[in-house]
């Protein structure tokens, strides 16, 4: 028992190597995170204050805060950012619980690869923006057709991710547990499934990315209210302090959304990998 | 005096209901895609015996132990368990394979559990995991992940968990043959242990000369006769004294000897 006790405590190790390079605390990850954006609010600043730029190319700082604070106080923020993330997470839902039954079954089923791989990856092949005049033919100028196209976004990352996911599934792993009497659900629930956690939590990762993305184009192109509305609205009317205003937000509520799935991906890995 | 690995009392197998079953080989051979790798396999393996399965690698000994569990099945005669035929997984078997193949995402106990029959309550399967982890010293690391355990604690928790089953035959598939030397002669101890706790029929595929004459009852070797392609049997050896059997015994060391010879190694050099 000596020789294997002294290897016992053996751990893997790798985050106190990385640790050591950044600062430890999350305090202070986080406070790096912000030292580029912060660079960035000073160096627009002084592009605007120091009159680098005309305000018609870009409006300072504090415009695009009252822009925000007028927007506010009229209800109509609150309004385009809860629509905005309404549909996002309804057609992410929808996509990604579609991509896992799909990704399960075809990566699971010989028979199914082979009836549906070469249609899923022909639908893959077609551009997205080429859904939304079919889209919008089909079922008008709604929160269908909406959802419908950020759903077909992100299905795709979840389906591609799971499948192949379960294609690599170790083959040991699988015949040690059919040697052990698990078939069909059983062994599905036990080795194929968990095997594949990590890298289905990567693939609800990207699929959430492309929700937003393919929100932003569905309400490019056809809407009255969200945030991608906003960005056309603005256009046309001018209000260059509105139109950056919503970047700003796409970019800070895409990157909260996303962070959440990435907590939930750090637990899924320490869990499951 | 037995063991190396310092427990001072084996666990009494109290809830043991194990009983070792016979094997028997009826003209066994296997081909794979008309290529015969394996033919006119005969042998019968009597209850509680340990029989050690020797032969050059890719000489179908590894596909003979799978047509034993169900995992591969026989193009030709047939394996019987208890005289009645193989068809399928057999439960009535419990494998450890050369690799641990544990779940790494499940604790060492949880891992060990994924052996017990289908349908044990969940009371009896908890104190059966815990006799076995007892058994093969692993209870106070039960809840670490195989990630944090040694690779010969690993290869433990996998003799653990095909025990679970109480296998009428136990499949030991090169079990120890990716550790190193000195685990390796812990864990050819601990089978025995194991073998005395629960004296199940244990076929051992090795292509360790060594381990062969200090585990086994009978040596079966596997070879192609001349100009054969597919391999068969072409020697079996009774392997005489009680275990633990002295290591550089004289007797055994004629065997090795011979044994060496008929794999084609030249035993003065080695």
């Amino acid at each position: 028992m000596s020789t294997d006790s002294s290897l016992d405590t053996r751990e893997a190790t790798p985050t106190s190597t990385s640790g050591s390079r950044i600062p430890g605390s999350a305090l202070g990850r986080i406070g790096l995170g912000a030292l580029v954006p912060l660079l960035v609010l000073a160096l627009w600043q002084s592009a605007t204050s120091l009159g680098w730029v005309t305000s018609a190319q870009l409006p300072s700082p504090a415009s695009v805060y009252s822009a925000a604070v007028d927007l506010i106080e009229r209800g109509e923020l609150a309004t385009h950012i809860g629509i905005s993330t309404q549909r996002v997470l309804v057609g992410f839902a929808i996509g990604a619980v579609l991509g896992l039954g799909f990704g399960a079954l075809v990566g699971l089923s010989r028979l199914a690869d082979a009836l549906l791989g070469p249609t899923i990856g022909a639908f893959r092949a077609v551009p997205s923006l080429a859904w939304v005049p079919l889209l919008i033919l089909w079922m008008k100028i709604g929160e269908d057709s909406k959802i419908t196209l950020i759903a077909i976004g992100a299905f795709f990352p979840v389906f591609t991710t799971v499948y192949l996911a379960l294609r690599h599934v170790d083959k040991n792993l699988i015949e040690a547990g059919r040697a052990f009497g698990l078939k069909g659900i059983k062994l599905l629930t036990t080795i194929q499934l968990p095997a594949v956690v990590p890298a289905i939590f990567s693939g609800l990762r990207l699929a959430l990315a492309q929700a937003w993305l393919f929100l932003v184009a569905a309400e490019l192109i056809a809407s009255s209210m969200g945030l991608g509305f906003l960005l056309t609205d603005s256009q046309n009317n001018g209000r260059i302090d509105r139109l950056i205003l919503a970047i700003i937000l796409l970019a800070v509520i895409g990157k909260a959304t996303d962070a959440l799935v990435g907590l939930a991906e750090r637990w899924a890995v320490k869990r499951w990998a | 005096m037995t063991s190396t690995l310092d427990h001072p009392t084996l666990v009494a197998p109290t809830s043991v209901s194990s009983t070792a079953l016979r094997v028997t080989f009826q003209g066994v051979g296997r081909s794979f895609d008309g290529r015969e790798v394996l033919r006119d396999v005969d042998l019968e393996v009597t209850p509680g015996e340990v029989v050690a399965i020797l032969g050059p690698s890719g000489c179908g000994k590894s596909t003979l132990l799978r047509s034993v569990s169900g995992l591969d099945q026989p193009s030709a005669g047939r394996v019987l368990i208890d005289g009645t035929a193989v068809n399928g997984l057999d439960t009535r078997c419990a494998v450890a394979f050369q690799e641990p193949r544990l779940l790494p995402w499940q604790s060492v106990a949880r891992n060990v559990s994924l052996g017990l029959p289908r349908g044990t309550d969940r009371a009896s399967g908890s104190a059966r995991v815990a006799e076995l982890l007892e058994l093969v010293e692993l209870d106070a690391h039960r809840d670490l992940r195989p990630r944090e355990i040694s690779g010969g604690m690993a290869q433990r928790t996998s003799l653990a968990r095909a025990l679970a089953r109480r296998p009428g035959v136990l499949l030991l598939d090169e079990p120890f043959g990716a550790l190193d030397a000195l685990t390796r002669l812990k864990m050819q101890d601990l089978l025995l242990d194991i073998h005395g706790a629960y004296p199940t029929t244990v076929l051992l595929v090795t292509h360790d000369v060594d381990e062969a004459l200090q585990l086994a009852d009978r040596i079966v070797v596997l070879g192609r006769p001349d100009d054969a392609t597919a391999a068969t049997v072409t020697q079996l050896l009774t392997v005489q004294g009680a275990r633990p059997r002295i290591r550089n015994d004289e007797a055994l060391g004629r065997m090795r000897s011979s044994l060496l010879a008929s794999l084609g190694v030249d035993a003065h050099r080695h």
